[in-house]
């Protein structure tokens, strides 16, 4: 069976005003909205695409994290994934964990392609799924923003710092998305209901041989150095004016 | 001791600027010995400007025709085979790094810390989450093989001065042929380079369309600065992607950054918070973006952007 296997991650809705605990110790998390990383949206989205067009035949979504993280799984249900697996843990997962996991999963479940996101909004790491492509010795596209499946490769443009690239690889491979790849679909109330019979499987990392190892301690948290409210101009007339005095025009 | 290895990136002919900045980073580690990797097909142009690089203590090129082009997985296993016995592996955090690193960390199994902006030892060092909004102080473990990529808008570029030897290094590695890079479409201007100008002009939604942007593009040519664009105005077709800046476009830190029609998104901002001079100009005063902004001015950029131009133009 083809299948698509795609990485979700719960994080703090981007909407949603980050504020630094005065302790230090992380940021605040309670009563916040939380959300699928917007990434990893588009990542689903652009598998039930590849389904659609018959490519794939069934779309995993995946997430690794404590219980709550099943509401997100089940969006992805009702967006239209077949089933979903929760590696369910409380520790702390850094990105070469989080890879391990998918690794050990995209093994068993010997899928086509594996979509990340291209960075989780929390960590802003940006390594998951170039990890994943490593450990699984097969080829990685991060940043994509087209992907066309053809004949057992993947030719996908990516948004590079030149402007935009195109690699062609075999099949399997990993893909990590950028924000312009699709628009992700709104899930629809009776979908939210049907999402509630797919199959929901739970594990754990040691089922998985994975360890949650952690490398990087976090030491502290600090909100940045706040810049402040500069001055107002009325018109481009003293517009000109202050930027003449800065030396800058 | 830190043995420090930064992989150079460079477009075949040139060192791009973003290798000084991690030299920069690099000597920051006390009593760090740095060492540059030149990848490349023909390697000899761009080593001889690494080794030029103050604080560089030594150049190593591997030549190979698979590396003409940075295709992550073909660098990767190389990278890491040239690892051995360096303390830290570090790139840029540019689109290069950023593909690349981690990938070299999954090789290694080694942790990698992504985007650093201070260093506070061998050790410890900070970095932004949540698009810049905690600055957290990370530390790994002494001994701990340690990947990096250095947030370039945080260091200057290195300077020049330096006479470090260069050296053919041998890298025996299989290279994979499962990827296979077909073009990259670089959009070339005159303009300067929006990553490195001194002087960024930039525009958002309101700017209505791609031929609007000719406004922004005549102002930013009379001033010699660079142009880019917000999220919206590159989704909605008026700018290029590569000319995006924020979170998920370039992080840049130019002395001046003059942007107009753009609300000020946390997402926006993340990319323009080492800019000295920010300067907005919007018709609603309350946009976020002035809350930021060293100088501000509510009114409609369309009779702005023109009559600041003129005012340019008159007294040159
Ligand atoms: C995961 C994620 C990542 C993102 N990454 C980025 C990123 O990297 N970069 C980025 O920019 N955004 C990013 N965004 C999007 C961001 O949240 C905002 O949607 C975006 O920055 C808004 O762009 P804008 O300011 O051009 O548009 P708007 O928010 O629509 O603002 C337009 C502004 O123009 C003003 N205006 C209208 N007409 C005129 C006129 N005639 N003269 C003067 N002013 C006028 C309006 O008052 C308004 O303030 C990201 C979003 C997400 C979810
Ligand atoms: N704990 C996790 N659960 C599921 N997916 C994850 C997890 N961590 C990372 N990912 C995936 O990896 C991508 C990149 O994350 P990061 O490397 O942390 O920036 C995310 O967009 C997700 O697709």
């Amino acid at each position: 069976m083809k299948r698509i296997l795609v990485a979700i991650k719960r994080v703090v809705d981007y909407n949603v005003r980050i504020r630094v605990k005065p302790d230090g110790t992380g940021v605040v998390t309670d009563g916040v909205k939380m959300s699928i990383n917007p990434f990893d949206e588009i990542a689903l989205e652009e598998a039930l695409r590849l389904k659609e067009k018959g490519l794939a035949e069934e779309v995993i979504v995946v997430t690794i994290g404590p219980s709550d993280c099943q509401q997100q799984l089940r969006t992805g249900l009702a967006m239209g994934a077949d089933r979903a697996i929760h590696v369910q843990t409380d520790a702390i997962i850094e990105p070469l964990v989080a890879a391990r996991v998918l690794h050990k999963l995209a093994e068993k479940e010997q899928v086509m392609l594996a979509i990340l996101g291209k960075q989780a909004i929390d960590d802003d790491a940006s390594q998951t799924g170039q990890i994943l492509a490593a450990l699984w010795g097969r080829p990685q596209a991060t940043f994509a923003s087209r992907v066309e499946i053809e004949g057992g490769t993947a030719t996908v443009t990516r948004e590079v710092d030149a402007g935009l690239e195109t690699l062609n690889v075999d099949l399997p491979a990993v893909i990590t998305t950028d924000l312009r790849l699709n628009e992700p679909r709104y899930v629809k109330l009776p979908d939210i209901m049907k999402a509630k019979k797919k199959p929901l499987d739970i594990l754990d990392l040691a089922s998985l041989g994975v360890e949650a190892l952690q490398q990087v301690q976090m030491v502290k948290f600090e909100p940045p150095a706040q810049r402040s409210r500069g001055v107002m101009v009325k018109d481009a007339q003293e517009l000109f004016a202050a930027l003449q005095k800065k030396g800058l025009v | 001791m830190s043995k420090i290895l930064i992989i150079a990136e460079h477009d075949g002919s040139r060192l791009n600027q973003a290798t000084a900045k991690c030299v920069t980073c690099a000597a920051a580690v006390a009593g760090a010995e740095i060492t540059v990797a030149v990848f490349a097909a023909d390697s000899a142009a761009v080593a001889a400007q690494a080794a030029q690089l103050a604080g560089v203590a030594r150049v190593l090129r591997v030549d190979h025709p698979a590396n003409a082009q940075p295709v992550a997985a073909t660098l990767a296993p190389q990278l890491a085979a040239l690892a051995n016995g360096y303390t830290h592996v570090f790139g840029p955090s540019t689109t290069f790094g950023k593909d690349l690193m981690p990938r070299v960390a999954g090789l290694l199994g080694a942790p990698q810390l992504s985007d650093i902006m201070a260093v506070e030892s061998a050790t410890r060092f900070r970095r932004p989450m949540y698009a810049g909004n905690a600055i957290v102080t990370v530390e790994v473990a002494a001994g701990t093989q340690l990947v990096a990529t250095v947030r370039t808008a945080s260091f200057e570029a290195a300077g020049s001065g330096g006479n470090a030897p260069v050296e053919a290094a041998a890298v025996q590695v299989e290279l994979p042929t499962h990827t296979r890079f077909v073009s990259v479409s670089a959009a070339r201007s005159d303009r300067p380079d929006l990553q490195t100008a001194a002087r960024v002009v930039s525009g958002g939604r309101a700017l209505g369309s791609a031929e609007n942007f000719q406004i922004l593009y005549s102002l930013a040519d009379r001033m010699a600065a660079a142009v880019g664009a917000s999220r919206a105005a590159v989704d909605a077709g008026y700018a290029a992607n590569d000319m995006q800046v924020g979170q998920t476009g370039k992080i840049i830190s130019p002395e001046l950054y003059l942007c107009f029609g753009i609300s000020g998104a946390i997402q926006h901002l993340t990319g323009i918070k080492d800019a000295r001079t920010i300067v907005a100009v919007n018709k609603d005063s309350e946009a976020p973006i002035f809350e930021i902004a060293d100088i501000g001015l509510v009114g409609d950029l369309f009779q702005i952007a023109p009559e600041l131009e003129r005012l340019i133009a008159a007294a040159k």
